[in-house]
């Protein structure tokens, strides 16, 4: 028989939850409406710091501190960056598909997804014995193979876009140089012939 | 319907879903279309952490969610040095003008 005291104290929680959740999906919401990409990236940020505090309250620790650090920190500086080097130009609201048809896809995903996931009987769970570092290094090692895999693959590939374009130019620069050379050559021509007429 | 927390993290991961979905369809610039792709897969992340709260296995969920988390950060980091050399190359970030076949 539940006290007075656990009954408020569930209700408290699930109040804590609400807030946290609804303004996540205000923020997405801003971050969707916002009209300047710096905005919008700023946003996202404050969707990623809420839902950290989320994955702490359920008891996800590392998830939590990974998801604060690099999706708050890493990503929200190099989108700053990003936006500071594509410039923040304004597109305008004209959309990419019709809004009427957007709009019912997105309901018609959400009902699907209501459908199928809620609701949950399960209360709130204790956390298991076992820790993270053992699961993470013995059971889930292709895991770490494939992270290790993805982030060289990240990283060669941002250096192989990054890297200065320069093939398409080889072309045109040879021609550049053959009609340089030849101008040179007609050049030298004129002055020569002059000196060798002289004499005579 | 009995609301306990876990009800409410999934009505999260519905709204975070239904926000990026509808922003991936309507908009146009390729940065934005970057950032509704974190929203899609934050949603996702907040769904495994539920379900390893649901199922009492939160530590293979929590491996799991790492690894998303880090396959995002780099496709985040990809789409943005797209961006970066199409904006270049092209002058603009709307993804209308980028097509150079017309029929």
């Amino acid at each position: 028989m539940p006290t007075i005291d656990t009954l408020e104290w569930a209700m408290l929680e699930t109040l804590i939850y609400g807030i946290l959740v609804g303004a996540a999906i205000f923020s997405a919401i801003q971050s969707l409406r916002a009209d300047s990409l710096l905005r919008s990236a700023i946003w996202l940020a404050g969707v990623s710091v809420l839902l950290s505090i989320v994955f702490y309250l359920l008891g996800a620790y590392q998830v939590a501190v990974i998801e604060l650090s690099v999706g708050a920190g890493l990503v929200t500086v190099l989108f700053v960056f990003a936006i500071s080097v594509a410039g923040d130009e304004g597109i305008g609201e004209r959309s990419l598909v019709p809004k009427p048809l957007a709009w019912g896809l997105v309901i018609f995903s959400g009902l699907l997804l209501i459908y199928f996931i809620l609701p949950i009987k399960a209360p709130l769970s204790t956390i298991s014995k076992t820790s993270l570092t053992a699961v993470f290094w013995e059971d889930r090692g292709l895991d770490l193979l494939v992270q290790i895999v993805l982030i060289y693959s990240g990283v060669l590939g941002l250096v192989g876009i990054l890297a200065e374009a320069k093939a398409p130019l080889q072309q045109s620069m040879v021609d550049e140089v053959a009609a340089e050379r030849e101008r040179a050559l007609q050049e030298m021509e004129q002055t020569v012939v002059p000196e060798v007429d002289s004499p005579i | 319907m009995n609301i306990s927390p876990l009800n409410i993290c999934l009505l999260g991961v519905i709204g975070l879903v239904a926000a990026g979905f509808y922003g991936l369809l309507t908009t146009r610039n390729l940065i934005k279309v970057v950032i509704m792709l974190q929203i899609l897969v934050k949603a996702a992340v907040l769904g495994l952490i539920t379900a390893g709260n649901i199922s009492g296995q939160l530590y293979v969920t929590q491996s799991m969610a790492i690894t998303v988390i880090v396959a995002d950060t780099i496709v985040a980091v990809i789409g943005m040095a797209f961006a970066i050399q199409i904006r270049r190359q092209v002058g603009t970030l709307d993804t209308n003008e980028l097509s150079s076949l017309r029929g």
